[in-house]
């Protein structure tokens, strides 16, 4: 059966990687590049990578930085953020990204979900949604809303019913991002991440909040992800302590998570 | 000198990444007139098998492919739904392939698996081969796939995964190979089975 995936997740800007806590104060890492070669070579499974001020900029993604990524990395990537539609997607994939992630844009439009599934596969268009936990509602009875634009616009959209939609129209995998969560370092949201990956028969990847190696184990252990994003954990100078790939594969081995092994040299 | 196919649905530049990070030299074929000093080709693929066809056919490579493969036994790999086109027919979209390898393409049972299979599995080879050298005793690959071969001729399966049961991960037969998980994308596993291919290929 598959190993539980580790996703390494980048936020860049004018080609650095950076990171924010809850959207806001973002300070530089390094060069984008340098750490998808140094991340790939911990052996992580797959990686994304987020141009954050794209969208707001209203350009569209930076394909040189999409195109030098790929000669770096040799295990999947994913590209998001400024993806105005198929032209966009199509010069992503053929820079050298494997899976387009879609957010705000598929709020405003879902059927580009379902035209990106057809024109390139299910498999290339991962659904990525913000969610954030607010009182159940006749509107929103899974108690978590969809959020865009970097988190600042409500959208009234239930998460739950929204991601089934996504399936249905074609996402090949969803990305659930507890706002919440996200940025405090304390573990995902383990209630939203069951709840959406017990009702989609896509594989589901959780996000926001790992800390620690612990987090990845509740989530793989406490509901059916697939996936978890890491970000911080792995290179952010917030953290008292980052974590190695190895080190956090490591841990979930020991445990019975099964993961893809670690390759010693 | 490794000449892959390049054709709108594939990703081929991925491939060609890959060829380059191992030093091996390559060149993207885009037409029948492409072939040019090719020793060994390679066939990416992504999607659906029906657009996989529709676009190579687009290209017009096929009929030189055939004799460069059937007839002159130049070594060959498919990846995912480049070795799916090679059997007779496929569920998806009910598409008549090339038949190159007996047997066919079906859907993993949405009610036992989630479709699509994405991530890494491990590989269980079914026979040795040079083809899968150097890989050490558990090597995970990446796959991403909704649909899996059945080769009629067991004779053909190289390396299983399992999803749902065991599945055709990789075949050969003859001076063709193909993969369902995508080497290209698999880490240095990956890389070792393709530099194994071209290193065979141009030998």
């Amino acid at each position: 059966m598959l190993a539980n995936r580790l996703i390494a997740c980048f936020d860049v800007i004018g080609g650095m990687v950076t990171k924010a806590s809850q959207f806001q104060n973002n300070i530089d890492i390094e060069p984008a590049v340098d750490a998808a070669r140094r991340i790939y070579e911990q052996q992580i499974d797959e990686l994304i990578f987020y141009d954050v001020t794209a969208s707001a900029e209203k350009r569209p993604i930076d394909l040189n930085l999409v195109e030098a990524v790929g000669k770096e990395v040799f295990v999947p990537y994913t590209v998001g953020g400024g993806i105005r539609g198929l032209t966009d997607m199509y010069n992503v994939l053929k820079s050298g990204a494997e899976k387009i992630s879609v957010d705000s844009m598929a709020v405003r439009n879902p059927q580009i979900i379902a035209q990106g599934a057809k024109e390139f596969g299910s498999q290339c268009v991962v659904l990525s949604m913000q969610v954030k936990r607010v009182a159940k509602s006749a509107s929103i009875p899974s108690g978590y809303e969809i959020a865009i634009d970097g988190a600042r616009v409500f959208t009234g959209m239930d998460a739950l019913e929204w991601a089934a939609r996504g399936a249905d129209l074609g996402a090949g995998e969803i990305v659930v991002n507890s706002i919440d969560n996200d940025g405090t370092h304390h573990g995902y949201d383990l209630d939203v991440t069951g709840l959406i990956a017990d009702n989609v028969r896509i594989p589901v990847v959780a996000s926001g909040g790992a800390g620690k190696p612990e987090h990845l184990y509740d989530v793989f252990t406490r509901t059916q992800a697939s996936a978890g994003i890491i970000s911080s954990m792995l290179y952010s100078p917030r953290l008292e302590r980052n974590f190695t790939v190895e080190e956090i594969k490591e841990y979930l081995r020991r445990r019975g998570v099964a993961v893809r092994p670690f390759i010693g040299r | 000198m490794i000449g892959i196919i390049n054709y709108k649905a594939g990703n081929s530049h991925s491939v060609k990444n890959a060829c380059e990070k191992i030093g091996v030299e390559c060149k993207y074929v885009g037409g029948p007139d492409d072939f040019d000093g090719v020793s060994a080709i390679v066939l990416p693929g992504v999607g659906s098998a029906k657009a996989t066809l529709d676009s190579l056919d687009e290209i017009g490579v096929l009929p030189r492919l055939e004799e460069l493969v059937l007839r002159r036994r130049v070594p060959f790999l498919g990846i995912c739904v480049g070795l799916q086109i090679l059997f007779e027919h496929s569920e998806e979209d009910d598409a008549d392939c090339l038949g190159w390898i007996k047997g066919n393409v079906v859907k993993f049972d949405e009610k036992n698996v989630r479709v699509p299979q994405i991530g890494w599995n491990r590989l269980v080879r079914k026979r040795r081969d040079p083809f899968l050298a150097g890989l050490g005793e558990s090597a995970y690959f990446y796959f991403v796939n909704s649909y899996y071969a059945k080769p009629a001729d067991e004779s053909d399966l190289l390396a299983v995964a399992d999803y749902d049961g065991e599945f055709c991960a990789m075949i050969r037969r003859g001076n063709i190979y193909a993969s369902q998980c995508h080497i290209e994308k698999s880490g240095p596993v990956g890389l070792t089975v393709l530099k194994n291919f071209c290193e065979g290929g141009n030998g």
